[in-house]
């Protein structure tokens, strides 16, 4: 029964849209070329700062705007500490310029996207499986087009993030602007709003929540990837955990994992903080 | 002059909402249209005109359409038929940007749950219509301070909408509505959500401020005693549909059919019916030119123990007691001047409601003198006033 139909040879067709795809270089080139800037830049900022310079702004950043509390803070400073005298501070930096590049693509890609789901069903309706698609698949196989098309290195890596932490920072800003209640839009109608005032003044403000609980996931998804972008080059933290695996090197393995915990709390902690953050009185 | 003029405003909901046109045309019921084409009619051709400086009370049960009308008004919601006249011009096809500025300038909009915006402060929540005009930020400071000073929310406008009561709450609103100098303000219950006691209150300072500001006002509300508070007229609306528009006493007094009577019988009456309605033709004497005998058997005619004396052009002097009166004529006195008692008579004026006119019969045994600059027009005894709340023998002649 099965054989009388013949295998759908859906590998074929991937590859073969893949391989035609790697035909549009000029496309991926100047991609790439926009990721590498930011990473660049983003490294060469984040390494300019001395460690302990670095570990002071943060830890006065997160004292003040993260609702003043001193454990956390603490947290952030001792933590901190710990990376540097475990000699990880410069494969931290590079992890974290890999995380904030995907973060910062995400949301200049995602958020707009978000707006234009909640204003059009129409196309809610097309992109929600889309992400659901690309949140399911699993990461490893975004390496492969991503090598495809980007070659190794750090780039790729950054696509692959890309991909799959921006889902939730789509989702959430789709969420919260639909969630702005019918009043409020009736309000700033009423009054005469123009689109664009009406989204900036409005819409996005009281959705402004909703959207960095999607940007925080959407970070902390980027940092699952950074052990997985690691197979395709990337440096960082990551690589050390991966060559760990490789040698079967408990001991390095658990003091890089560690490392990525205290940045991934960090991060998570922070984010939270800005999203939740009182208003100024 | 008319400020607004509503004609066959029509809104159906549902797709391809033409096709309940046709069938509106023939009166079809809306429960038969939702049968036949699963549309729903949300206002069927409502026509009204709201007159400069009324206040037009539309009000109806929920799902009347009463708050999709207002909102044809504006149109947050597109009429699917009808036009709405502003000045002359027709809202219902000017296009966005005329639309924007009439909105902007000539309507503001009050609503039931506030409406405000939860991340500005209050100062900045009534300067939002300046703001999205491009008013420079001083003079919008400027003129929402005016604004929350009409409402007395000044010492407020730092704080945040989360942090103020339901009642406060909606003066911000109302005072962002000011702040836009508009003539037609568009108000969607918009004290509905309040308590009853905060409801009165607001409903007492609206008409304080409406008498100095004289905006047009469009009313929306399913609470027949607000309606007939605050409204100048009275929509009435049942199934998408007007019933009847009205003064409060019209609606009161002849209702338009059964449903309409049904929704006024509940009604508190002493509220709404004024001394010129429940007041009786006055027995008078004038003792300019009549003196105690005549009195006497003006009294004894009609059957009544004391009479009023007025002078020739009705002003009122007081009342005469027939005991005091026949007194005079058995010392054959000729004038009746020294009988008249003016202390313990009660006056009111011609549009005192009657609720208020009750409290004053148990102060007094004499008739209640119903004046008109200091002229009498009538009295009111209690047996007239509790004809009257029992919705029968009301004066309709002024």
């Amino acid at each position: 029964m099965t054989e009388a139909i013949p295998r759908i040879p859906l590998d074929e067709w991937t590859r073969s849209v893949v391989d035609w795809m790697t035909n549009a270089d000029f496309i991926f080139d100047s991609i790439e070329q926009v990721i590498s800037w930011v990473l660049q830049g983003l490294y060469w900022g984040m390494d300019l700062i001395p460690a302990l310079l670095f570990i002071a702004i943060l830890t006065a950043v997160t004292y003040f705007f993260a609702g003043r509390k001193i454990g956390l803070s603490a947290f952030v400073f001792f933590g901190l500490l710990l990376i540097v005298n475990l000699g990880f501070w410069d494969d931290m930096i590079t992890m974290l310029s890999l995380i904030l590049s995907a973060t910062i693509l995400s949301i200049v890609i995602g958020v707009p996207i978000g707006i234009w789901m909640a204003k059009s069903s129409t196309v809610e309706a097309i992109v929600k499986p889309i992400l659901d698609f690309m949140q399911t698949m699993p990461a490893f196989v975004y390496l492969i087009p991503a090598v495809a098309f980007f070659g190794i290195g750090m780039e790729p890596g950054v696509i692959a993030s890309v991909i799959f932490g921006m889902p939730p920072t789509i989702r959430l800003t789709n969420l919260g602007i639909r969630e702005v209640s019918t009043e409020a839009i009736e309000a700033a109608d009423a009054f005469g709003s123009t689109g664009a005032q009406k989204l900036f003044k409005v819409q996005l403000p009281m959705a402004k929540t909703t959207i960095m609980a999607g940007v925080n996931q959407t970070i902390m998804l980027s940092l699952s990837m950074v052990v997985i972008a690691s197979m395709i080059g990337a440096d960082g933290l990551g690589d050390i955990v991966y060559t760990a695996v490789g040698r079967n090197d408990v001991g390095s393995g658990f003091e890089a994992g560690l490392a990525i915990v205290v940045v991934a709390i960090i991060l998570d902690r922070l984010t939270a903080g800005f999203g939740l953050r009182k208003r100024k009185s | 002059m008319s400020k607004i003029k509503v004609e066959n405003l029509t809104k159906v909901f549902g797709k391809k909402p033409n096709r309940a046109l046709s069938l509106l045309s023939e009166n079809k019921s809306k429960a038969e249209i939702l049968e036949k084409t699963g549309l729903t009619v949300g206002v069927n051709k409502a026509s009204f005109e709201v007159q400069d400086g009324e206040i037009f009370v539309i009000m109806g049960l929920s799902g009347s359409g009463k708050s999709t009308l207002v909102r044809l008004l504006n149109r947050l919601i597109e009429p699917t038929q009808g036009s709405v006249y502003l000045n002359g011009n027709d809202l219902a096809t000017v296009d966005q940007k005329t639309l924007r500025n009439i909105r902007r300038k000539d309507m503001s909009m009050v609503f039931q749950k506030f409406g405000l915006f939860p991340f500005r402060s209050i100062l900045s929540n009534v300067e939002y219509g300046l703001e999205i005009q491009g008013v420079e930020k001083k003079q919008r400071t400027e003129k929402a301070m005016e604004s929350l000073k009409l409402v007395g929310l000044v010492g407020y406008e730092d704080k945040y909408p989360d942090e103020l009561s339901g009642g406060m709450q909606q003066r911000v609103g109302l005072a962002r509505a000011f702040a836009n100098d508009s003539d037609v303000l568009l108000m969607d219950e918009a004290f509905s959500a309040l308590d009853p006691l905060i409801r009165k209150d607001m409903q007492d300072e609206l008409l304080d401020l409406q008498e100095t500001m004289k905006k047009t006002i469009i009313f929306i509300t399913h609470d027949l005693d607000e309606a007939l508070r605050i409204g100048d007229r009275i929509t009435i609306m049942k199934d998408g549909k007007i019933v009847q528009i009205g003064t409060p006493e019209d609606i009161l007094t002849n209702p338009a059919d059964d449903y309409v009577e049904k929704f006024v019988e509940d009604v508190d009456r002493s509220k709404v019916y004024t001394a010129s309605n429940v007041m009786m033709r006055p027995e008078t004497v004038q003792p300019e030119r009549e003196g105690p005998r005549v009195a006497l058997q003006r009294m004894r005619e009609n059957g009544i123990s004391s009479i009023f004396a007025v002078k020739r052009n009705r002003e009122l002097i007081g009342i005469v007691d027939a005991s005091d009166v026949r007194k005079l004529v058995d010392e054959k006195q000729d004038d009746l001047t020294s009988a008249i008692k003016r202390d313990a008579l009660k006056v009111v004026e011609m549009d005192t409601p009657v609720h208020d006119v009750i409290e004053l019969t148990a102060e007094t045994s004499y008739p209640i003198a119903v004046l008109e600059d200091g002229k009498l027009r009538g009295i009111i005894i209690r047996s007239s006033i509790l004809a009257a709340l029992s919705g029968k023998e009301v004066n309709l002649d002024d």
